[in-house]
């Protein structure tokens, strides 16, 4: 098993199998996320209190979960890389933050959007924006921190720890339309009970979700294959790749 | 379906239309900026292991 593991980390393995796979998460998101978007924009029957306002949803609710998902995989990537020491798992880190950040200012944008007709502003500093903005700020911090390294190794470690640092914002995002008074709605599909959103509305919902699961993953595949190369830019192995 | 009723989005036309377009731009954008970290990365290899 830990051989297998090993064998799995290696750069070249890792390599070839995310250049095997990228394709499969890529085709399927592409059709998942054309699906979505025609079922969210003209299958989905308009919400009885906003009007065709709501259509909205589709697209800043699955960006806002994806920024708080992206950020978890790259925090755990992070604490792999700094205690087990494995350099693929900070490389998987340092791929998923640029896409993790724009995922953010999707989300971002899109409530600011949707906000303007539905609250009559785009911006409030109310808990969850605010938190989520900062979600932002931790995606770019972590990027140009790394950017401020040369040696690769320090920027790794350094990085790790303020990935693992800001996870804590992760819950903050999540639990903060229940612990402060805010404008933005309260969870209506993450509930333990039963959603309190009608179930033909929800199923272009968890499309877009996982189309943009898939996407990510393409996307990442891509990221961590070119981040794979310019850090073993020594290797014999690369000869042999090609 | 009448289309002229369909891009005016109950009047929310604008707020829809944006959202749905800066995402689209965005995941676009996100895809060219993968491919082309990747295929920039190979490009160096390539030219690398050509001079040695």
């Amino acid at each position: 098993m830990w051989l297998w593991f090993h064998k799995l980390a290696s750069p070249p393995h890792a390599y070839r199998v995310l250049g095997k796979l990228a394709p499969w998460f890529g085709w399927p998101a592409l059709g998942l996320i054309l699906l979505a978007t025609w079922w969210g924009l003209v299958k989905a029957p308009a919400d009885y209190q906003q009007g065709d306002a709501f259509r909205i949803l589709y697209v800043h609710a699955p960006t806002a979960w994806m920024s708080m998902f992206i950020y978890v995989v790259m925090a755990v990537a992070a604490a792999v890389g700094l205690i087990w020491r494995i350099k693929l798992a900070h490389a998987a880190a340092a791929a998923a933050a640029p896409i993790g950040a724009s995922f953010t200012f999707l989300a971002l944008a899109t409530g600011s959007i949707w906000g303007k007709p539905m609250w009559g502003t785009w911006w409030v500093w109310d808990a969850r924006l605010t938190s989520e903005l900062i979600l932002l700020f931790l995606y770019l911090g972590y990027m140009a921190l790394r950017s401020s390294f040369d040696d690769p190794q320090r920027a790794d470690r350094a990085s790790a720890v303020l990935a693992i640092v800001g996870v804590i914002n992760v819950p903050i995002i999540h639990y903060s339309v229940e612990w402060w008074t805010t404008l933005h709605q309260p969870a209506s599909v993450t509930k333990f009970d039963k959603p309190s959103i009608a179930i033909e509305m929800l199923y272009p919902l968890f499309i877009m979700i996982v189309g943009l699961q898939l996407y990510f993953g393409w996307a990442i595949s891509r990221r961590l294959r070119g981040e794979i190369l310019r850090r073993e830019r020594n290797a014999s192995w690369l000869k042999e790749a090609r | 379906m009448d289309l002229n009723e369909f891009f005016r989005m109950g009047g929310y036309a604008g707020y829809v239309w944006t959202s749905y377009g800066l995402t689209a731009l965005v995941l676009l954008l996100n895809w060219l900026a993968a491919r082309r970290c990747e295929a920039r990365e190979q490009e160096s290899a390539r030219r690398r292991s050509s001079t040695d």
